[in-house]
């Protein structure tokens, strides 16, 4: 097993205030957008150097999209930013009308996503919203692992045309990739080559799966773990490489087991190589309060989790 | 100034390690003169169709509203020990898991219109109980708010009233910084509503106010209530941190004795 180590821990939503900072200062056609968060966004910096380029919206969500739909003519790069729940769900329509069916260079750029944002329970942990999104035609969906990742991501979909989601979060979580990586929209990352079982993970469930692989190395399974951090357009042609040569998948994300990675992973497994896939996912639920570590391992989102999954995933195997 | 009320705010946020303090503390006068004074709902009645309804729209000061829940009888004060922690039914916002909440509230922009509704459901059975709901200054932006003002104004529902916690500040900053509202008052009586001004910490203002409900017949009331965020704790007053600051041990104890001793 490769083996990944750490110095810092960080939350990626600061990896993606960093890359505002950097997008400010080189392309003059990014602005930012923001519902009363800039502080849980780490926007501070970008606002200080672009005052004229940030637009504070207030608590008015679906106004901040449609705004952002507006800038587009004209060549603006609007990035409109607030917590997960209040960038999809609370705003669906105005996503689905004026950016994705209109086909806008909108990136939706969301904070808190899932259920570690901790205390603040329920009504801010959404669950949903990597369905939502994806199932918008021509929408873009990312979920970077690391602060790294989310940085480099933030930096490269300014340089892309057409709408995406950016999904981040709130919990620190390990740095384990290269604060240079060039990020590739689409493009699978392979983590570990392995032979008895794909690992498949989006977001921070990568660092999970990267334990998960030491844990599975010890009993002898040898595990390959990719991250798939774009979930749309979804890198196919990497999902089935590996699949044919393990003959089984795990799926993980921290997300409903309805709608999100796992079913993506599961559409393309149907339709080209039918392998057993067992989901690491929170089992059709709402949140709760409580801290991110326990909150993970109620709705079972841990390496231990995904060691239990890849297991039962090769036993169905024959 | 409900001190006690306060004290009880700043002891569960303390112990949570989590919470919205100066949100509490600007709405817990309000709360505590519908709950004590105005409103007919209480853990006896709470189960008949004819008590007086409350919907927290600014659901994430759910701690001012859990203490005045609490001393009403809903439950006992000790379950507020477990505030926000992991498999409390007691969470950062409203939810109907605890007795006495009538709505789960959390994301902004929601309770006017579930408080419309409910004014609406009131006229249908030819019930006589009256809908109140709060809502924070930084909320009203949300469009939602200004869609059901239309409705509630559209079907004269004079059983419903709406407060407004008149704070002056959000998250990100002063309201009139971050998208100014005002003039509200011009702006809701121009959507077809009877506005009044309080003084949202003046106890016996807002009795007086609330019992004269409604302000107009065949009109919805709306009470814009003047308050300071983080009041009754004179380093907190007014101090955008304390949106959702936690005091650390000496300002705990700091503010407990501005307010006359420990609990
Ligand atoms: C739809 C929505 N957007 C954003 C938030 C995050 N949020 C929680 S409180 C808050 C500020 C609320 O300000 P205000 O309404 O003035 O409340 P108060 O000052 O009384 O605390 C924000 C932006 C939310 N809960 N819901
Ligand atoms: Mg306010």
């Amino acid at each position: 097993m490769k083996k990944y180590t750490y110095t810092e821990k960080k939350d990626t939503r600061s990896g993606f205030g960093a890359g505002m900072t950097e997008l400010g200062q080189e392309n003059d056609n990014v602005v930012a957008l923001c519902a009363d968060l800039v502080g849980s966004l780490k926007l501070a910096p970008f606002i200080k150097e672009n005052p004229d380029r940030f637009f504070q919206c207030g608590i008015s969500e679906a106004n901040m999209i449609g705004l952002s739909a507006g800038l587009t003519i004209g060549g603006k790069i609007p990035f409109a930013t607030t917590f997960a729940n209040f960038a999809t769900g609370r705003v669906y329509d105005q996503i689905r009308q004026s950016v994705a069916y209109s086909n806008k260079n909108v990136k939706i750029c969301a904070s808190h996503a899932g259920i570690t944002l901790g205390e603040d329970g329920a009504t801010h942990q959404i669950l949903e919203d990597i369905g939502m999104m994806r199932m918008l035609p021509g929408m873009t969906v990312i979920n970077p692992c690391d602060y790294n990742q989310t940085k480099a991501a933030t930096k490269a979909i300014a340089d892309f045309e057409g709408p995406v989601y950016l999904r981040f979060g709130r919990p620190v979580v390990p740095i384990f990739t290269d604060p240079d990586q060039k990020f590739e929209i689409g493009k699978a990352w392979m983590v570990n080559e392995g032979k008895d079982v794909s690992i498949f993970a989006t977001g921070h469930l990568v660092w999970e799966a990267i334990q998960a692989g030491e844990m599975l190395e010890k009993e002898g399974i040898d595990a390959e773990i990719i991250n798939i951090h774009t979930i749309k357009p979804l890198d196919e042609e990497a999902i089935l490489k590996s699949v044919r040569k393990t003959g089984c998948a795990v799926s993980a994300e921290e997300h409903n087991r309805l709608g999100g990675l796992g079913d993506s992973i599961a559409q393309v497994l149907v339709k080209n190589q039918l392998v057993p896939q067992e989901y690491v996912a929170v089992d059709d639920s709402f949140g709760e309060s409580g801290t991110p570590e326990k909150l993970m391992e109620k709705y079972g989102l841990t390496a231990k989790d995904i060691v239990a999954a890849a297991k039962r995933a090769i036993e169905r195997k024959s | 100034m409900s001190v006690e009320y306060r004290k009880k705010i700043l002891k569960y946020i303390y112990k949570a390690k989590a919470g919205h303090t100066g949100g509490s503390l600007s709405c817990v006068d309000i709360l505590n003169v519908l709950y004590n004074d105005t409103m007919n709902v209480g853990p006896e009645n709470f189960s008949s169709d004819d008590r007086d309804r409350y919907i927290q729209s600014k659901g994430h000061t759910v701690e001012a509203l859990f203490v005045v829940l609490a001393d009403k009888g809903f439950f006992p004060e000790s379950d507020l020990e477990t505030l926000c922690q992991y498999k409390s039914h007691y969470i950062g916002h409203p939810t109907r898991k605890v007795h006495g909440v009538e709505q789960n509230t959390g994301a902004l922009g929601h309770g006017l219109s579930l408080s419309v509704g409910t004014a609406i459901s009131a006229k249908l059975d030819d019930k006589d109980f009256r809908v109140f709901t709060l809502l924070g200054d930084g909320e009203l932006p949300e469009g939602s708010n200004w869609e059901a003002a239309l409705t509630a104004s559209h079907y004269k529902l004079d059983n419903l009233c709406a407060v407004i916690d008149c704070n002056g500040l959000q998250i990100s900053g002063p309201t009139a910084e971050v998208c100014n509202t005002e003039p509200l008052d011009a702006k809701f009586e121009a959507f077809g509503w009877s506005v009044r001004h309080v003084d949202g910490h003046n106890l016996k203002e807002l009795q007086d106010t609330f019992a004269a409900l409604p302000f107009e017949p065949g009109k919805p009331s709306m009470v814009i209530a003047h308050t300071v965020k983080g009041k009754g704790v004179s380093y907190m007053e007014n101090e955008l941190k304390w949106h959702h600051g936690v005091p650390s041990a000496e300002q705990y104890e700091l503010a407990m004795e501005e307010l006359g001793g420990v609990l």
